[in-house]
């Protein structure tokens, strides 16, 4: 098991391979399908985005009527992959250097990674109530206009899980198993 | 001292006596909740039961397949957190999975029953079950992106009536995730691509190839429900409809079921694995019906449904109570 802690860097997450199990500790910016196009359009981020880890999820959040404080009560990754044509840009011109997500991603944002330094976590899918007990504050919630699931929501995360399965050097778990998966295909069909 | 006790004890016996003596002359209020009232808490229930636990039958299924992956691996890793998240969603009544997905409602029902006030109890429910967080702000306006933020809203939720022999009201629902709706897949057979022609095998060769495509985007491992024929439309809704059926139940007819165990046995395989991380289960079951088609169409229809498996059901009683739990 590894661990990377905040504040995150390019060097960092390079350190990092395909297969590693990695106990994330510091700031997760949520953001999926309208954060991307948003950001894909042309607007800024609300946030600076430099050296942060964008987490793919759509959490489900409840606010405190007295306090008016949020708790993130359920925060499993969405799929990734409908941010395919996005994320290789945002990884470009925001410079993250992590993005969270679960299914995995093409060979765009493989690219990106290699080229700027980034990582794509695994995060297990489904798993809304292991990870939502890893965040320990809600701390920021912007672009509240495109409903709840889809802002971007600024969370601070102790050891949460994940695995490697993009690293900056040009390897995918995903297309390993899709390879050895086809060939397995080919012999039982 | 010791006398001040004593009066102090003698008159707390008095004080108990009075409340005792007076207690059956007081009428407690007695709550009693008007029938509908009673049908929302009842639905309540089952959505937030539907959302938290998974059922017995697809737990059982996914501890064995836990057993099956090599200790220390990514798949045995991602097993282990599926458990903890099993556990820990049903401790704390909170959501198995944050996408609480379509809310698809089957009701059974006596002769006679009205439809139409039912559907509005459930959406009263829905919207109460959503309040309470068993439910993600999760129906989306389709053409203008508007989030209402109450899960209702053309189409949503989705309500299927039966008429059933039975005396009783049945309610049964599932809540379907969007990652594993978007790898469901409908074929449309022949496919030249695959080879698949117009028979089990054909229909075998679109079902493997569906799961290769899914890899571990679907939230794996999955159970499958299957439907072979029908139009377009009939044909996805009763795949997805075999997703009521027990995990562990056999299919009786014949053919079928040696085909439900034979997609299982050869997709796992495929070594894709829990979350596409590569292992041993990347399938837990395959349920498979068949409806009639048109001389010119043969569709197969694929529904995914993630580990985190939603579904349960409930048995009402006259006082619209939860009478029995049906998984």
């Amino acid at each position: 098991m590894k661990r990377l802690s905040y504040p995150f860097s390019p060097e960092a997450v390079r350190e990092l391979k395909v297969g590693d199990m990695v106990l994330i500790t510091g700031k997760l910016f949520t953001g999926r399908d309208a954060v991307h196009k948003y950001l894909h359009d042309g607007n800024k981020p609300p946030v600076d985005l430099k050296n942060q880890i964008i987490y793919h999820c759509g959490p489900v959040t409840m606010k405190d009527k007295k306090t008016g404080k949020w708790t993130v009560t359920a925060a499993g990754p969405t799929t990734s992959i409908r941010e395919e044509p996005y994320q290789w840009e945002v990884i470009r011109d925001y410079g993250i250097v992590g993005v969270i997500g679960k299914g995995g991603m093409g060979q765009k944002t493989l690219d990106a990674c290699k080229e700027h330094g980034c990582v794509y976590f695994h995060a297990i899918g489904g798993a809304a109530q292991v990870l939502a007990e890893k965040i320990k504050s809600v701390d920021g919630l912007y672009l509240e206009e495109f409903g709840l699931p889809e802002a971007i929501w600024e969370l601070t995360v102790e050891e949460f899980p994940v695995v490697v399965t993009m690293d900056a050097h040009g390897n995918s778990l995903h297309k390993d198993v899709e390879e050895s998966s086809r060939t397995a295909l080919k012999e039982v069909l | 001292m010791t006398k001040k006790v004593a009066t102090k004890k003698a008159a707390k016996k008095v004080l108990s006596k009075k409340v005792i003596t007076k207690a059956p002359t007081k009428k407690l209020p007695v709550k009693k909740l008007d029938p509908k009232q009673k049908t929302i808490e009842t639905l309540v229930e089952l959505i937030k039961t539907t959302s938290t636990v998974v059922p017995d039958d697809v737990y059982r299924t996914l501890l064995k397949a836990r057993t099956q992956e090599q200790a220390g691996s990514t798949a045995s890793y991602a097993m282990n957190i599926i458990n903890d998240n099993i556990e820990l969603a049903k401790l704390k009544s909170q959501p198995l999975c944050q996408d609480t997905g379509t809310v698809i409602f089957f009701i059974y029902h006596p002769p006679g029953f009205h439809q139409t006030p039912f559907k509005e109890l459930i959406k009263k429910a829905v919207v109460k079950a959503t309040q309470k967080g068993y439910l993600r702000q999760n129906s989306v306006n389709s053409l203008t992106g508007e989030n209402a933020g109450t899960n209702l809203g053309e189409g949503h939720p989705s309500i299927h009536f039966y008429e059933h022999n039975k005396k009783e009201v049945e309610v049964k629902l599932v809540l379907k995730g969007g990652g594993c709706e978007n790898v469901s897949a409908q074929y449309s057979l022949p496919d030249t691509g695959l080879g698949a022609g117009r028979d089990l095998a054909g229909v075998r060769k679109v079902i493997i190839d569906a799961i290769h495509k899914a890899q571990g985007k679907g939230c794996g491992p999955g159970a499958l429900g299957i439907c072979i024929g029908g139009d377009r439309a009939d044909s996805a809704y009763l795949a997805k409809k075999q997703l009521l059926r027990k995990l562990d139940d056999k299919n009786s007819h014949p053919e079928l079921n040696k085909l439900e165990n034979d997609i299982v046995e050869t997709c796992n395989k495929l070594g894709i694995g829990p979350m596409g991380f590569g292992g041993k289960t990347t399938l837990l079951s395959c349920k498979i019906t068949h409806a009639n088609r048109v001389p010119a169409s043969f569709f197969v229809s694929i529904s995914y449904m993630c580990w985190a498996f939603r579904r349960q059901g409930i048995v009402m009683d006259k006082n619209n109570s939860i009478k029995k739990w049906l998984y």
